[in-house]
């Protein structure tokens, strides 16, 4: 290769961190080194250790060179992601270079030194084990273990050079004093890498917010901005990718049973396979009803169906179809139905999200109800919400998946939710079931707000419910302000006179 | 006198090195009066040892007898902490 080339073909080492090889576009650079600094707890060793697990899944040696926790402690940590780091040393797939802090008394100091010791080690470790990734954790406290700053500055990009004619690749990282401010605490370590990546681990809301953005990637495109991060026991670092997901997402225009035939009509024929359909309405209009009947109307299309539910426990659920002649139970039996029931509050929104994706990769079902989405966002910040939303709506439409989710609105009679300002947009259809006072007595009506690809009809139509489920009827043709949540009764007449008025000026 | 067994970790043929192996060597003849043994290690040439030892800077060098074991880093040029260094010198 020759030198002009090479800025126009940097190559990338996939990491198979989950998400950050589509954040970075590729992976890490290709034998260079990548700073990884953040503050204490934003999971720098994590993210050092998985770097190199997952190399070694890949076939590709790694080693480790340690300058805070001793190896022990790193072994022991490291446990909890299932990561078995003395079986891969035994394996002579990884190793570590110690030069953690030694106990005892701190060396005398009598003259001139260099880190060529520590240098010689490297080279060898990474040559004797044939290694292809290498982590340094954490650059700081080799400053701190060794008084002469001006030194350390120079051995340390002695040694980054090294590393590049080695044609590894390395991530090195270093402790930040704050989230938002300098980059690394010696205000050198980002000079010594070629590219800076920063973990952040952010109070926001009385909730952590774990985050990673790329800041520096020298030469070469990546994802810009902070994307929610999340560490998973047995796994390890998840990366949360938004954006471009969404715009690789196919439409179909297969058309699905809604369960209900007469919604079905309203909708112009069924929902579409892989559009997502929110439902909104106050307690006890038929959010669960809808949820129930889209359910059985999978199964009796020989679908496999998904319920994850936060409000209710299985036992109510279940009662609750009975009630409404659907028979979950049997369902499940037979193996087209699961129903996962969750507290929202027993773990972050992040958390929620992976592991509902490894249910639905797993359970691979047609469609996946969600009941509901305000019970969730409870657990989360509104930015954290619409993360989460996004990431489930677009992985589930990547799957061509159908889903229908429901959501609570605060008000008995008309009214909107948070829920809904935050992610109508992201939908594709809206149902909105709404309460109708008239004459002193609750009735229920149900209207198609948005349909999109698709006519649908615009009545607000009144239904009930029975012990055989939801019956949609007539319009409500003579009450006008029922979204509004002021319902207003027009004599008939009127009615009559407003329907002919267009007519007649046409 | 005890036996004095020395050994000093440098990378490579260095102005640094040298400096170190000669200042060692003039404190020994002059302090330990042929009670001494120094194996020079070089750790461009032996990286296991280094590795073994943990050695992070070079020059270090370590007193392994008489116990109890003590490092000193650097290229030996001040004498006191040298001397520090093996026991030679108490502090203060």
């Amino acid at each position: 290769m020759s030198e002009e080339q090479e800025p126009y073909t940097i190559e990338k080492l996939e990491t198979g961190i989950p998400g950050f090889d589509f954040l970075s576009e590729g992976g890490l650079p290709q034998g260079r080194a990548t700073l990884i600094a953040g503050t204490a707890g934003s999971a720098k060793t994590v993210f050092a250790c998985q770097f190199l697990v997952e190399g070694i899944k890949r076939g590709e040696n790694g080693v480790f060179i340690t300058f805070e926790e001793p190896p022990k402690a790193i072994r022991k940590n490291m446990r909890g992601f299932g990561w078995n780091i003395t079986q891969w040393e035994q394996e002579r797939q990884w190793a570590f270079v110690d030069a953690s802090p030694q106990p005892g008394e701190r060396p005398m100091v009598s003259g001139e030194y260099d880190l060529g010791a520590l240098l010689a080690r490297i080279e060898f470790a990474i040559k004797k084990y044939n290694a292809k990734r290498v982590s340094m954790d954490s650059l700081g406290a080799i400053f701190n273990h060794l008084g002469d700053s001006a030194q350390v500055r120079s051995d340390l990009f002695r040694i980054a050079s090294a590393l590049r004619e080695l044609d590894v690749t390395a991530i090195m990282t270093a402790e930040r004093t704050s989230e938002y401010g300098e980059i690394s605490r010696h205000g050198v370590e980002e000079f010594v890498a070629d590219n800076v990546v920063i973990l952040r681990n952010v109070l926001s809301e009385e909730k952590r917010r774990r985050t990673i953005e790329i800041l520096k990637y020298r030469g070469t495109d990546h994802q810009k901005g902070e994307f929610p991060l999340t560490i998973v026991p047995r796994k390890g670092i998840v990366i949360i990718p938004l954006s471009a997901i969404e715009l690789q997402q196919s439409s179909s225009n297969i058309r699905i049973t809604s369960g209900s035939k007469e919604l079905d009509t309203m909708c112009g024929g069924g929902f579409f396979r892989d559009s997502v359909i929110l439902v909104s309405g106050a307690t006890g209009t038929g959010k669960t009803l809808m949820v129930t009947e889209f359910m059985a109307g999978g199964v009796q299309s020989n679908e496999r169906c998904l319920v994850f539910a936060f409000e209710e426990s299985r036992e109510q659920l279940f009662r609750n179809a009975t009630g409404w002649g659907v028979d979950f139970g049997q369902m499940e039996r037979d193996r087209k139905l699961k129903v996962v029931c969750r507290y929202p509050e027993t773990t972050g929104l992040e958390n929620h999200l992976i592991k509902m994706k490894e249910i639905i990769e797993e359970f691979k079902p047609n469609r996946v109800a969600v009941d509901s989405l305000s019970a969730l966002e409870r657990v989360s910040t509104l930015k954290g919400f619409r993360e989460f939303i996004i990431g489930l709506t677009s992985f589930i439409k990547q799957q061509e998946i159908g889903g229908l989710f429901t959501s609570t609105t605060p008000s008995l009679l008309g009214g909107s939710s948070i829920t809904e300002a935050h992610i109508s947009t992201i939908t594709d259809s809206i149902i909105l079931l709404r309460y109708v006072e008239m004459y002193g007595e609750m009735r229920r009506g149900v209207t198609v707000l948005k349909m999109r690809g698709s006519m649908h009809d615009k009545d607000i139509r009144e239904f009930s419910i029975d012990g055989t489920g939801m019956h949609i009827g007539k319009p409500f043709r003579n009450v006008t302000g029922i979204l509004a949540g002021t319902p207003m009764y027009v004599a008939q007449n009127e009615v009559d006179r407003l329907s002919g008025l267009f007519e007649k000026e046409l | 006198m005890n036996k004095y067994l020395l050994k000093l970790y440098i990378t490579g043929n260095t102005s640094r090195s040298q400096r170190a192996i000669a200042n060692l060597f003039r404190i020994c003849r002059e302090e330990l009066a042929g009670q001494y043994q120094v194996e020079i290690i070089d750790v461009l040439e032996q990286p296991h040892r280094a590795e073994k030892e943990k050695i992070l800077v070079t020059p270090t060098l370590i007193k392994q007898l008489p116990p109890p074991l003590q490092r000193t880093i650097g290229d030996m040029s001040n004498r006191n902490k040298v001397l520090l260094g093996l026991d030679l010198l108490q502090q203060d």
